[in-house]
């Protein structure tokens, strides 16, 4: 299992945000993207999730083993804690849902509708799918936000466990995240030049 | 695949899921449509095909922004596209739900509606078969339509305007068979041309809808 980025150049719209990313990960490790708002953090893990596409360079992961977790927590406030559970564990064929709801804490939520959680319980919530889906890739964008130290420190463990296992996490977060395996990135040495524009439109006219 | 149909479905019942909404809807149209034309009775069955089919069309399109938007505003629709889902398979099962929730209760609504608008007798059977078939083509082209628009904030005038030229086709279809078996005559070409345009865009829309939501979703 490996992730290799070459020369990945991100866009989001019309401007350039990143360029010449470079990267390699194998089984085991985790990266951790750090950089200001608006670095493009979030830019670069759409592009490795597949959500978004990159503006040149090469990427070669797998897939069909990545877990997404975004800014959103995907969690729909009209079906209790283990509805939501249960609909990704059918989505992704898995049936550890009871598993997962003992491992987050989350058992005396259990059957309370999403809607009455708070937002670190959603945020909870949330990264019990990345655990249920049963993934190696993990692509996570802040999973520490609204959480409380306690709970930072179990989705830390979470994380070293499952690079334990032989999986790979990338995240970005602002926190420091006790992971024995993690590697940092700062994306701020990828910022381009300024004016450098990618919009072919009219370019050389004037 | 089967996850999310029955998710869609539990969704649609719970509070806020809209089930009821557009049946409502027909409901109201249908009755103001003599309030408006007067109580003639000949006048009311001649129009009645129309009516119903127009109406069940616009109780569909009322619904239609809700097959993406939801999912899209709470992340739900990226780590979707992400899973072992392929999006065409999400774009059918979700069709596939909007249809139990909204055209099968429509098609059955239609019945009563009909005696309301004094349609004539043979024509009950037909005007069941029309909507049964071809209300799935109504959810499937609607579900591409909101796939187009998934992107957009309050998008629902901008949906109707672009699905509603699509509905033609199952509109005429769909009305002809009724009419033509009110007035007597053999409603099963325009049935069987209705049944051909279901079947195109219940095979061909989710393929649509799956390219147009990578495209929004980038």
């Amino acid at each position: 299992m490996t992730i290799k980025a070459t020369n990945i150049c991100c866009s989001r719209g019309p401007r350039q945000v990143l360029q010449d990313v470079c990267f390699s990960l194998t089984s085991g490790d985790c990266l951790i993207l750090r950089g200001p708002n608006g670095v493009g953090k979030s830019t670069l893990l759409r592009v490795l999730a597949g959500l978004s596409q990159q503006s040149s360079g090469t990427l070669e992961l797998d897939h069909e083993e990545i877990a997404y977790s975004g800014h959103l927590d995907a969690v729909k406030f009209q079906l209790t804690v283990a509805e939501n559970l249960s609909f990704w564990a059918g989505v992704y064929g898995t049936d550890t849902t009871a598993k997962v709801i003992a491992h987050f804490g989350l058992n005396d939520l259990a059957d309370r509708y999403a809607a009455n959680l708070s937002a670190g319980q959603k945020r909870r919530l949330g990264l019990a799918r990345m655990t249920l889906s049963d993934r190696k890739i993990w692509l996570m964008d802040e999973p520490t936000t609204s959480l409380d130290a306690e709970h930072t420190g179990l989705i830390a463990q979470s994380i070293s466990d499952h690079c334990a296992a032989g999986g790979i996490a990338v995240l970005s977060t602002h926190l420091d995240l006790d992971i024995p395996s993690a590697k940092t990135l700062d994306l701020v040495q990828f910022i381009p030049a300024k004016g450098t524009n990618t919009s072919i439109f009219l370019q050389g006219s004037f | 695949m089967l996850a999310l149909f029955t998710r869609d479905l539990k969704l649609a019942f719970r509070s806020g899921g809209g089930f009821g909404l557009a049946l409502a809807f027909f409901l109201i149209v249908v009755m103001f449509v003599p309030f408006g034309v007067g109580s003639d009775l000949t006048l009311l069955a001649r129009i009645a095909p129309g009516i119903l089919w127009i109406g069940a069309l616009l109780a569909c399109l009322l619904s239609l922004d809700r097959i993406f938007q939801l999912d899209h505003e709470d992340g739900t629709l990226d780590v979707l596209a992400t899973s072992p889902l392929p999006l065409s398979g999400i774009t059918a099962a979700k069709a596939t739900a909007h249809w139990v929730t909204t055209g099968l209760p429509l098609t059955l609504a239609a019945i009563p509606l009909g005696y309301l608008l004094n349609l004539p007798e043979p024509a009950y059977i037909w005007l069941f078969a029309s909507l049964a078939i071809g209300t799935p083509a109504l959810s499937f082209i609607g579900a591409f339509g909101a796939a187009v628009t998934v992107g957009i904030k309050r998008g629902g005038l901008l949906l109707s305007l672009l699905v509603l030229p699509l509905y033609i086709p199952t509109l005429i279809f769909g009305a002809v068979s009724v009419t033509k078996s009110v007035d007597g005559l053999n409603p099963l070409p325009s049935l069987i041309l209705l049944a051909g345009l279901t079947l195109f865009s219940v095979v061909l829309m989710p393929f649509a809808s799956a390219l147009a939501l990578k495209a929004n979703l980038n």
